[in-house]
């Protein structure tokens, strides 16, 4: 009996050993190709908008002139670059407290039997389609707006004061302000759920000893569990600017379509995504070089924003 | 409250402890965690400036009866207690108890290192501030004595504004201690404190909670019986919910009464 128990097992090598290098290639391979991807649509670009950069060089981005028609062909991209990035600020200024505050309720006070209804809402919420967001923004939100917020706010903007240009514009519920508000109801869900699934990771002791201590709801959550998931909710914050900056659809709905530079919050403009969509149809020469430069500078922005944000995330370590 | 429940632990009274030093009264306090009931007509007195240990197999009740005493279990949904617990005269499971005031006067201090993400002097400064508007200097000195006072001060004197992260765990440990005692609270209640530190930190944080004994009213938790045996005045030893034996740490340790301590302590069961 002893022997066949302490019999040596015939051993082969493992069956795993040959398919580890195939393994192995098709990792590197499915990193490669994003790598090569990323290269490839960054060269397109490049190329693709180098007539309107040759043409236009620094005026490009700081031309305020939009000017698609045969006889003019001046394209200066300010109006959409500001728009662009007026309506991500604005919407992550409006989306960032109450994504906070619906994280921070659903961690720490939201009582069982609605923490599930509340937390579906906001990832259902953040499945709607954008196109959705924008008919919804444009056929409801509005004439809403209209009658509600712009027309009351001009009427009562004082004549000759700060508060007239900031509120100038067209009562039609169109515009940059309107453009933001949409953009900040779309990545509200977004960041909300990100923030929620970070707070969530604070180990339970943590939070426990700041309450230990006697802090108040809001003492811990700022002190203690929000910095403690700083890294992963800049990161959160920065894909949300990062959606707001391209997203095209709901912006293209409301924000009024038109060129050059916003004058007011209730101005129409436009901005890079939504420039690109309301014209490449009809695109050809030169407009088509220009649009495409305008994607790159659409890339270039995300890009920095990221970088930005990496940077901010090194300094914050070393403090 | 004078009819105990048929499981309530046994009469324990120990003859010693004169009822004026008793700091902290736990009277049948019944727990549960949404339908699991997890103590059990528990009743059990701490006395003032001593240290009392609670010792039992895990699942046992201890950490259980030690989150109550700061009510700490009131952050769960479905987490019940009933009872009464007094500290100065006070029921703290009563209505109309102000968290953050009990909090200041009873401090906790949990099985792993709980270092907050900012500095080391932010960290023993956090409750303070939470509760008092100190000057600059008052706020360096109270952060001094207390970092001194759990052993730690030697060690980070010279990186008190680097991150508290960056500590050794018996460190944080410590560092942990003296955030607790820089609010000045009067009670202490310290949850394994050492399960999760190497024997070289776990000495000098006993260390630190001998020193601390003669000020403080402390609670300890833990699996080490030769820890209880160092530190503590008092023992309670539980099991299933209950408190089978509360004594005289010296007594239990060398003639308990019940069989299940008495197997405990000699490790046949546990």
């Amino acid at each position: 009996m002893s022997t066949a128990l302490n019999a040596r097992p015939r051993r082969t090598a493992p069956r795993g050993f040959a398919f580890e290098p195939i393994f192995r290639a098709l990792c590197f391979s499915a990193a490669i190709t994003l790598l090569v991807t990323l290269g490839g649509v960054i060269v397109a670009l490049a190329i693709g908008g180098w007539p309107a950069i040759a043409k236009f060089g620094i005026n490009f981005v700081i031309g305020a002139t939009w000017d698609p028609s045969p006889d003019h062909e001046v394209y200066g991209a300010a109006g959409p670059i500001i728009g662009t990035l007026i309506t991500s600020a604005a919407a992550l200024m409006m989306a960032l407290p109450v994504a906070g505050g619906v994280a921070f309720f659903l961690v720490e006070l939201c009582p069982t039997f609605l923490r599930r209804p509340i937390g579906t809402a906001v990832e259902l919420l953040a499945g709607i389609p954008s196109i959705v967001y924008g008919m919804w923004g444009l056929f409801v939100f509005a004439p809403f707006f209209a009658k509600y917020v712009e027309a009351p706010l001009m009427t009562a903007a004082p004549a000759g004061s700060i508060w007239e240009a900031v509120f100038s514009g067209i009562p039609n519920g169109s515009g940059i302000l309107a453009a933001s508000i949409i953009l900040a109801i779309m990545i509200l869900p977004f960041m909300a759920a990100t923030l929620r699934e970070l707070l969530n990771t604070v180990p339970a002791a943590v939070r426990e000893s700041a309450y230990g201590l006697g802090a108040t709801t809001a003492e811990v959550v700022m002190s203690v569990t929000l910095p403690y998931v700083r890294r992963g909710a800049i990161g959160a914050v920065m894909l949300g600017l990062g959606r707001a900056l391209g997203e095209t659809m709901a912006v293209t709905f409301i924000i009024g379509n038109s060129h050059g530079f916003p004058k007011g919050l209730f101005d129409s403009g436009s901005t890079i995504a939504s420039t690109i969509a309301n014209e490449f149809n009809e695109a050809s020469g030169l407009q088509s070089a220009a649009l495409i430069a305008l994607g790159l500078v659409l890339f270039v922005i995300t890009f920095t924003v990221l970088a930005l944000a990496r940077l901010m995330l090194r300094t914050q370590a070393k403090g | 409250m004078a009819l105990s429940p048929p499981h309530a632990a046994p009469d324990i009274s120990v003859a010693q402890m004169d009822k004026s030093r008793v700091k902290l009264d736990v009277q049948n306090l019944d727990f549960y965690y949404g339908n699991s009931h997890s103590l059990k007509g528990v009743s059990i007195p701490f006395e003032a400036n001593a240290v009392t240990a609670l010792i039992g197999p895990s699942g046992c009740g201890k950490s259980t009866l030690l989150r109550t005493l700061n009510r700490m279990y009131a952050l769960y949904p479905g987490h019940k207690a009933t009872g009464k617990i007094m500290v100065d005269g006070e029921d703290i499971l009563g209505p109309g108890v102000n968290l953050s005031m009990l909090r200041a006067k009873i401090g906790m201090v949990f099985q792993k290192p709980t270092p907050f993400p900012m500095s080391i002097f932010d960290n023993v400064a956090f409750g303070v501030r939470l509760y008092e508007a100190l000057s600059k200097a008052e706020m360096a000195d109270r952060v001094e004595e207390s970092l001194r006072r759990a052993a730690l001060w030697d060690e980070v004197k010279d990186k008190l504004l680097t991150s508290g992260l960056g500590l050794s765990g018996g460190q944080q440990q410590r560092l942990c201690v003296a955030r607790c005692i820089a609010v000045k609270p009067e009670i202490l209640l310290l949850d394994e404190p050492t399960s999760a530190l190497d024997p070289i930190s776990s000495a000098k944080l006993e260390e630190t909670v001998t020193q601390l004994k003669s000020d403080y009213t402390i609670v300890i938790v833990t699996h080490n019986l030769g820890q209880a045996a160092r530190l503590s005045k008092y023992t309670g030893f539980m099991y299933l919910g209950e408190l089978v034996e509360f004594g005289e740490t010296a007594e239990m340790f060398t003639k308990p009464v019940t069989t299940r301590a008495s197997d405990y302590i000699t490790g046949r069961f546990g």
